[in-house]
């Protein structure tokens, strides 16, 4: 397979996101479960972050800690040298929105918005003057221009991963989480999404934090961390199996 | 057990193990208890009803005959487990020493009365005792009236034919005291087993032959067509509604009501199953397409689907018919010790109307999909299009639209209610989508707008989102508006309906006539009714008159087939005179006389009895008025309202064209409490006048409709129960694709309280344009409804409309929000897992 140029954004040396002892637990039928041990993890402005490990391992949990969608059983996670963890729902809501976009592996598109208003939603939030402008900017670049009054269902896989990504980086975010971006897709249209991924990420600079099991993907992002049974490692040239 | 049985079950089980099957078999729950609970409670409060009524007939049905009442009426009666009780009405002299006086006999048998009770004292003056059976043999009850002019005590004996018997009781109430109240002489009321040996009854004696019959109403309902068309010449049978017909309008009324809740109390549960099958449909559907993936045949899945559906209708309708039963068993309790002392029993109809709502709704609802399933292939399923192949919104509805229908035809008992009915509720759903239209223009404008202030950016969001779900929010409206309007129907019905009974039967309303007032005797009762500052009393004059000729053609009894027609040809016609028009008269044609016609022989004609001897305007009707005719010509029909206790005449004529025959005069009026002394006064100083006292009827006849009033309120009541189903199943409708958008909003960034504005903004939509429609459709249907079938005046009342508007749009989203509120505390990463 041929190998894509790699691109990557420039890093600087301020740190963006920053977790401490971080431990996810739960009990589940009487089993008490522990997810994340004592997780410790610095990611710098810019930088592209892939954190690996087998199913069920934790990642998407990990990432939704960073992303202040759950609250951790102890620890703490600082967003630009901010308490972030220990806000209320709606602080950390405030903040996803100022400074966080978001790649789901299952799209998470509106089925009753047209690809155009998903865009738009994001922007609407905030109150942005000219969402409707930067939504079209955004779903342009994406290559989605002529479909953007389609709704989800006439849109193919690949077309409404692209809407997702057109939502993510419509809002300029300054981290951009994606939890299993190319899962969903065949492997083709998967490479086309990643291209795009990288590729609009590089032109806005954003902290990327990526969370796969796709060693290829992992591969194109600057730093890789893999998960395994509630702890994190850094990992230096991964294999590809 | 077949695999599709085995597979249906396992599924359903499974559905209400995850949650997906509670918020359906909830609603389903509900709605069957509402409509199971009002049916039960309104069918046992019709027959209580109609046992009130009968207590003025002194029992359900009567077989009224001129000639003895045949052998095989009666034994048809007691074969069908009928109790029955024959009386005999007769006039004859009643002696007592010296004196002696005209009475009405009536013998009656020792099972008398069959329904109510008689009120007997030891006096005249005695407010007496409530008693439940007829004079023992040897003894006779009299009324007051007959007891002062005889001047007869309990104890005396008198003579009745060949017969003495011993005075046993005063009687002071006979409810089922009846007929025609200017005609009769007082009451004498003797044991049947007496009658023979008074040798009173011999050939040719006129006497109103009656067998009372009670029980159950199917019994009697039973009894009633099988022996109509059975009757002979002179025969005939009443309930309580052709017998009193003080009673017939307030009854008929009631009824109707009881059969307009049960007719909303169908729609609300209706409209609350189909708006919470919704969610449950999508998800079986994609089930379905799944185990299509997985090799099962159409049949297969068509079948499952079935029985899964009836699995569910079935244990969800039998829940909320027990619950219904045990609602309705505690509503009649509490009922039964405030207004109606025992409640018959509960028959089983509502159960199976129930149970066919619960399986009729659930199949028109799943029909269309499944028919939609049908024709997909598999590739189709697994490219998930199950949902995505559109058939109209039309054709999804219509099976559900037409069980609807059929179950307010079926519930409503009224073909013009009913289809009135399910007029208005199309022009509602017409009007809603109407309005939906605009306000997605409305919003597809705010789409251009960027408020400054956050506050009125998160409203438009809100606002926009009735575009985004147009087709969802649509049938959100149409149900929330379908609730409102049929309460709302309910509340204006009831509220005509009390206040028509309250003034048809003011506290004031004549509780006394006098008749047979002489011309010297006017100036006389007029000072009394000063005296006593007797307001509204009015002196009536009448000269009696028998119909001879209709426009030169002979009039003849035996013309008319109609019983009712016969007896009034028969009869002689009281004639009155007038200068003004009665004020609770009302012209329907023709036109009253003005000062100039009086003399002129004219005449205004009642319309009832002009339509049952075909009596048109510009007829000349010729009378015989003491030996001398009397030609005159109909210049008016007027309509009479009979339940005011007013004295009114079925013949006016204007003043000057009665002169010259010989006059008495009619008074009614409201004697005070306390004014018995002064009456009484009165009567000594004119022994001839007859005074007739209707209190006691006319409590009665309140009595009754107070106890109508309430059962209404409480009915009322309950239907609002139904009403909150439909709200909660409007609310779940979309509820789920709330949740997803309101977990997807907070990822993106939005607070809670933004996300609550955005719902809040929504929901105050949806809730003000169903307020709105469904407040002038329920205006509208209202309007019909008590002008043409209930013929009632109906009010507009403002405050209602407003009321319920606001409360409408407040309530509904503040219900949405509460239901929402749950899930904005969840972390957004769970919602996202499950979505």
């Amino acid at each position: 397979m041929q190998q894509s140029p790699v691109m990557q954004t420039k890093i600087s040396q301020t740190t963006i996101i920053q977790a401490q002892n971080l431990t996810y637990e739960f009990i589940s039928h009487d089993n008490h479960i522990q997810v994340l041990r004592d997780l410790n993890l610095s990611i710098l402005q810019g930088e592209q972050i892939a954190i690996i490990g087998s199913s069920g391992s934790g990642k998407s949990t990990l990432l939704s800690l960073l992303a202040g969608l759950d609250i951790p059983s102890s620890g703490s996670v600082q967003i630009q040298n901010n308490a972030f963890s220990s806000l209320d729902e709606d602080g950390r809501a405030a903040v996803r929105a100022k400074s966080m976009g978001f790649i789901f592996q299952s799209f998470q598109l509106l089925p009753s918005l047209t690809a155009l208003e998903n865009v738009m939603l994001p922007l609407q939030l905030k109150s942005q003057p000219n969402a409707k402008e930067l939504s079209l900017e955004a779903l342009d670049k994406v290559g989605l221009s002529a479909r953007v009054e389609h709704y989800p269902k006439q849109l193919s896989g690949g077309e409404q991963q692209r809407v997702a990504i057109a939502r993510a980086f419509a809002t300029q975010p300054a981290i951009l989480f994606a939890d299993e971006p190319t899962g969903n897709l065949d492997k083709a249209t998967g490479q086309i999404i990643i291209e795009l991924l990288f590729k609009m990420n590089m032109e806005a600079g954003t902290t990327l934090v990526l969370v796969t099991h796709d060693v290829h993907l992992a591969n194109r992002c600057q730093r890789q961390l893999k998960l395994e049974n509630g702890v994190l490692t850094e990992q230096t040239g991964l294999v590809i199996a | 057990m077949s695999l599709s049985v085995r597979l249906a079950w396992t599924q359903t089980l499974s559905l209400w193990h995850s949650g997906a099957l509670r918020v359906l078999v909830f609603s389903l729950v509900l709605a069957v208890t509402a409509i199971s609970a009002i049916g039960f409670f309104t069918q046992r409060v019709e027959t209580a009803l109609n046992q009130q009524g009968g207590l003025l007939l002194g029992g359900d049905l009567a077989v009224i005959a001129d000639h003895a009442i045949p052998d095989a009426l009666l034994n048809r009666a007691e074969k069908q487990g009928l109790a029955t009780a024959k009386t005999y009405e007769f006039s004859s002299m009643v002696v007592f020493g010296e004196s002696s006086q005209l009475a009405e006999i009536k013998a009656v048998e020792q099972a008398f009365p069959l329904r109510g009770d008689l009120t007997l004292g030891k006096n005249t003056f005695d407010q007496g005792k409530v008693v439940k059976n007829a004079p023992k043999s040897g003894a006779v009850w009299v009324e007051p009236r007959l007891a002062n002019l005889l001047n007869i005590k309990v104890g005396d004996v008198v003579e009745v034919g060949e017969r003495k018997l011993h005075v046993g009781a005063i009687l002071v109430r006979e409810p089922s005291r009846g007929g025609d109240m200017f005609g009769f002489a007082p009451r004498l009321m003797m044991n049947a087993a007496d009658l023979p040996s008074t040798k009173l009854i011999q050939y040719g004696s006129r006497v109103k032959y009656q067998l009372l019959l009670a029980a159950s109403p199917q019994k009697i309902n039973q009894y009633y067509v099988q022996t109509k068309p059975l009757l002979s010449r002179g025969e005939k049978i009443q309930d309580v509604r052709n017998a009193r017909p003080e009673i017939k309008s307030a009854l008929d009324k009631a009824q109707q009501f009881l059969g307009l809740s049960a007719m909303v109390s169908v729609i609300l549960a209706m409209v609350a199953m189909l708006l919470s099958s919704l969610p449950y449909i999508k998800q079986s559907l994609d089930t379905f397409a799944l185990m299509r993936c997985f090799g099962a045949s159409k049949s297969t899945v068509l079948q499952v689907l079935a029985i899964q559906t009836i699995l569910i209708a079935f244990f969800s309708a039998l829940l909320g018919v027990l619950l219904g039963f045990i609602a309705q068993f505690g509503l009649a309790k509490l009922a039964g010790s405030l207004f109606l002392e025992t409640l018959p029993p509960a028959s089983s109809t509502p159960v199976f109307i129930g149970l066919a709502a619960s399986i009729a709704m659930m199949f028109a609802v799943v029909l269309p999909h499944a028919w939609q399933m049908r024709n997909l292939t598999a590739m189709n399923i697994l490219r998930r299009e199950t949902l995505a192949q559109p058939i109209s919104a039309q054709a999804k509805f219509l099976p559900a639209a037409l069980v609807m229908c059929a179950m307010v035809f079926w519930q409503a008992r009224d073909v013009k209610l009913a289809a009135s009915t399910i007029v208005a509720l199309v022009l509602l759903c017409v009007a809603i989508v109407g309005l939906s239209y605009v306000l997605v223009t409305v919003a597809n404008r705010l789409f251009m707008l960027s408020p400054k202030s956050q506050v009125l950016n998160d409203m438009k969001l809100g606002v926009l989102g009735l575009k985004r779900r147009f087709g969802l929010s649509t049938v959100q409206m149409i149900g929330f508006s379908m609730g409102l309007m049929v309460l709302m129907l309910l509340a204006l019905i009831r509220g005509d309906l009390i206040r028509n009974w309250q003034a048809s039967l003011p506290i004031d309303a004549p509780n006394r006539f006098i008749i047979n007032i002489q011309p010297s005797q006017i100036n006389g009762v007029k000072q009394f009714f000063e005296k006593q500052e007797i307001k509204g009393g009015s002196i009536f004059p009448m000269v009696r008159g028998r119909l001879i000729s209709k426009n030169g053609k002979d009039i003849s009894t035996t013309q008319w087939q109609d019983e009712r027609a016969k007896h009034l040809a028969e009869r002689e016609f009281n004639l009155s005179w007038a200068a003004q028009m009665q004020s609770d008269n009302q012209l329907l044609s023709g036109r009253w006389w003005t000062p100039n016609e009086y003399g002129k022989p004219y005449l205004s004609i009642e319309q009832d009895l002009a339509k049952t001897l075909g009596i048109q305007l510009g007829d000349k009707l010729l009378f015989d008025v003491a030996g001398d005719p009397l030609m005159l010509t109909v210049t008016s029909l007027r309509k009479v309202d009979w339940d005011t206790m007013r004295a009114n005449f079925f013949a006016v004529t204007p003043p000057g064209v009665l002169d010259n025959y010989s006059a008495n005069y009619i008074s009614s009026f409201h004697l005070p409490i306390g004014a018995d002394g002064a009456m009484n006064q009165l009567i000594r100083s004119y022994p001839n006048l007859t005074v007739i006292d209707v209190a006691a009827l006319m409590q009665q006849v309140r009595g009754i409709m107070q106890k109508m009033s309430s059962t209404i309120e409480y009915v009322f009541a309950f239907s609002l129960l139904a009403g909150l189903a439909v709200l909660y199943a409007a609310l779940i409708a979309t509820r789920e694709e709330r949740i997803a958008e309101a977990t997807l909003m907070r990822v993106f960034g939005a607070s809670r309280r933004q996300v609550s504005i955005t719902y809040v903004a929504e929901f105050a939509c949806i809730g003000l344009v169903s307020a709105l429609i469904a407040t002038i459709a329920a205006n509208l249907l209202a309007y019909f409804i008590s002008a043409q079938i209930l013929n009632i005046p109906f009010q507009f009342n403002a405050t209602l409309a407003f009321g319920i508007t606001l409360i409408a749009a407040f309530i509904i989203p503040v219900a949405a929000w509460l239901g929402l509120r749950g899930f904005l505390n969840v972390p957004a990463r769970q919602l996202l897992n499950s979505i």
